[in-house]
């Protein structure tokens, strides 16, 4: 089986350091989001038609709110991936360091 | 602190500056100034020292390139007894013959292996030539009476010598980069007698003296002649090129190659072995290199402290004069005993307290929290004795200016748990890096600094409402737009006709009260966020340091009082906090004013406290409102005081 490790040990710590720093600040920027925080309007994607529809414009603010904290989550998620591989990297590394050359 | 003298016996002297040294209780005075550092009594011992120190320093190096770990001990070691210290001394010049003797043979069978990997190489590419030069005969003029080369192996190359024409060979090794000119050299000089043939050899060898890698290339040069001879051989010296003996006949040259690969083969293995019996030897002596080092330290250290004491008549008894805190001489006396103690000293040495009126040196005690802090107030100078320390104070102040400039609560909380981190394992980490990497080390000795820091950060951060430049809205906001709406200021149209709206608190609903803690929330949704917050913070950071100086002012009198120097205070810092508060005092004061005299019905009115500051230096008359009656007279006496106040300083 041919070896696993692509990255050295410093790429593979620097990995597991973004990957923990994005999970921890993309999971609450989720949940600020889903809770409708008026702070991230500016990070909202709504349009002039979003306004000016006047029974519905603010569920629709609030639709909006709402995917963008299911994208926030779903690229949590994948930090989780990539915090795991680099997690696996950094093992393997410490492995090889032990194997006699 | 006070002067004392110290009588210490000759034979316990030794340990009683040992024990000394350990607690780090005095400072020693030099009683031999005139005396050149070569004239002193314990030269000999330094010098020894030293020596001892160059070995250790050669040793580490050893070590650190066969990439031992060299391990500390949990506690330092006390500087050794004189009669310990010959052992050291012998054990170390003992392992500095070893290493070097086997350094210098391993440099030798190297050597050898070069030679004898070249020389294999050479044989072996030398036979395809012989091969093929006999194949395609280009030696020249054909002699018909002499047998093709193919059928008379046995007198091989040499059968030109039947004519009388001794034909020859010169076989060797020579870097490729050197082959082209090494080519027409030859030519030129021996004017085509000779015949080259090289071929490149695959492996990348390196070179004996300069230990660079590099290709080489194997030559073959054949000649008529002796003279052509020595000119060859001129030639191949000048291209510093390594000849071997080109074998006769190729039974010869098997068995030549024959012997050659065993001598190869035991030769690696004495190399290896080699290589093993000194990675031994380095890492016994790396278990004890680290304490070596500080007890040859300590040892140096005591007798350069020795060379400072006089001897006194009767040459028994060593004499010290040292700068003692008064709190600490029962400590002093306490170590005295214990070295006289280990020394075996017949007659304890003791200590007598003179009289002095010489400035002593100032003695600031810190522990792992303030010395940090101490540290940055004597970058900018260390006070004299019994002078008011500074320090106490920039443990808050210090920490507090960064978080009026810094202001962030998230932010703030990342430093502190950081700071928090390296406090919680700071035994790991002193013991684990001694200071190889600057960086680290001025991170981790001002982690009490960063802590707090980093927690008065997170207040101002709660005070100016920002988290990672977010605000957080914790009591609600006290700003209504919807007031807007209901008291018909603002209606729709007023919302597509314009792009930015500015809420008027005058319009009864709008603005219900002041947030209860820092800036309303909000604000970080308003386009002229800046505006408001710039004022604010200029405004506040001027309040603040203007206290923060004048504080630094007043401390100064507390020095003056203590020297007893009464006229300071009146030609110093009655000037000095005068010249201050006009000029920024008032500043202040006009600060304080405004935000009091104007409320949100006249705040058009109120004029920049800027311009008012700057027209009462240029002494110009405003054009605008004054800030409060009576501004004019306020201001003309405000510059005369400064004016009468520089002239008495100069």
């Amino acid at each position: 089986m041919a070896s696993l490790l692509f990255c050295g040990p410093k790429l593979a710590a620097c990995g597991l350091v973004l990957s923990i720093w994005g999970v921890i600040m993309l999971a609450m920027l989720g949940i600020f989001f889903t809770t409708h925080s008026a702070v991230l309007i500016e990070d909202v994607p709504f349009t002039e038609e979003d306004m000016h529809d006047d029974e519905t414009a603010l569920q629709n603010i609030y639709k909006l709110y709402n995917q963008v904290g299911y994208n926030c989550f779903i690229a949590a998620v994948i930090y989780v991936g990539i915090g795991f591989l680099s997690f696996c990297q950094v093992r393997l590394n410490k492995r090889k360091e032990y194997l006699v050359h | 602190m006070c002067l004392a003298q110290l009588f210490l016996q000759s034979g316990s002297a030794y340990d009683c500056i040992s024990e000394l040294g350990e607690m780090g209780l005095v400072e020693f005075r030099d009683l031999n100034p005139s005396v050149s550092s070569f004239q002193r009594r314990f030269v000999s011992e330094i010098k020894r020292c030293e020596e001892m120190e160059r070995i250790l320093g050669y040793l580490l190096r050893e070590i650190r390139k066969a990439s031992i770990a060299v391990p500390e001990a949990e506690v330092p070691p006390v500087a050794p007894a004189p009669k310990n210290v010959l052992e050291i001394m012998e054990q170390l010049q003992r392992l500095e013959v070893e290493l070097s003797e086997v350094a210098k043979n391993k440099e030798k069978l190297q050597r050898n292996l070069l030679e004898l990997t070249e020389y294999t190489h050479m044989l072996r590419i030398t036979r395809t030539f012989m091969r093929s030069r006999s194949r395609h005969e280009a030696l020249g003029p054909q002699y018909e009476e002499f047998p093709s080369l193919e059928t008379e192996s046995v007198t091989g190359c040499t059968s030109m010598q039947r004519l009388g024409a001794k034909l020859g060979f010169i076989s060797g090794l020579i870097q490729r980069v050197k082959v082209e000119a090494f080519e027409r050299m030859l030519w030129r000089v021996c004017k085509g007698y000779t015949i080259l043939s090289y071929a490149e050899v695959d492996e990348s060898l390196a070179d004996l003296d300069t230990g660079e890698i590099s290709k080489n290339v194997v030559f073959l040069i054949s000649f008529w002649g002796d003279q052509i001879g020595q000119k060859v051989q001129k030639i191949c010296d000048c291209y510093h090129c390594h000849l071997y003996p080109h074998p006769e006949t190729d039974e010869e040259r098997a068995d030549v190659m024959d012997s050659l690969r065993t001598r190869i083969q035991d030769l690696q293995n004495v190399l290896h072995r080699t290589e093993d019996y000194l990675k031994q030897v380095l890492h016994k002596a790396s278990e004890s290199a680290h304490s070596w080092v500080l007890q040859v330290k300590k040892m140096k250290a005591i007798y350069h402290i020795l060379n400072l004491c006089s001897f006194d008549v009767t040459n028994k008894c060593l004499i010290a004069e040292v700068w003692c805190p008064v709190s600490d001489l029962a400590n002093l006396r306490r170590a005295l005993e214990e070295g006289s103690r280990k020394g075996d000293a017949t007659v304890p040495s003791f200590v007598n307290r003179i009289p002095s009126s010489d400035t002593p040196p100032t003695l600031l005690r810190s522990n792992k929290f303030t010395s940090g802090f101490q540290s940055i107030v004597e970058a900018y100078g260390v006070g004299d004795y019994r002078e008011a320390s500074p320090a106490p104070y920039t443990i808050i102040t210090f920490p507090f200016l960064f978080a009026v400039m810094f202001g962030d609560l998230g932010h703030g909380s990342v430093m502190t748990l950081f700071a928090l981190w390296m406090v919680l394992t700071e035994k790991d980490h002193r013991r684990r890096r001694p200071g190889n990497e600057v960086i680290w080390t001025t991170f981790f000795d001002g982690r009490y600094i960063i802590l707090m820091m980093g927690l008065f950060s997170i207040y101002t951060g709660l005070i100016y409402n920002d988290c990672f430049s977010k605000s957080l809205n914790i009591f609600g906001s006290a700003w209504s737009v919807k007031a807007m709406f209901t008291e018909h200021e603002w209606t729709n149209d007023t919302l597509q006709t314009n792009a930015l709206l500015t809420l008027d608190p005058n319009v009864s609903g709008v603005f219900s009260g002041p947030y209860p803690l820092g800036i309303d929330p909000i604000w970080n949704m308003a386009v002229n966020r800046l505006t408001f917050l710039n004022s604010y913070k200029m405004k506040m950071s001027v309040i603040i340091g203007v206290i923060h100086m004048s504080f630094g002012v007043v401390l100064s009198v507390f020095n003056h009082l203590h020297f007893r120097q009464k006229f300071k205070i009146y030609l110093l810092f009655l000037p000095e906090l005068l010249f201050l508060l006009c000029l920024f005092g008032y500043l202040v004061f006009m600060i304080f004013y405004k935000w009091l005299a104007f409320s949100v019905r006249d705040s058009q009115l109120a004029p920049s406290i800027l311009i008012h500051f700057i027209n009462m230096f240029l002494m110009q008359e405003n054009a605008t409102t004054p800030l409060y009656p009576g501004q004019v007279c306020v201001c003309v006496c405000v510059c005369v005081c400064m004016c009468v106040d520089q002239c008495t300083r100069v």
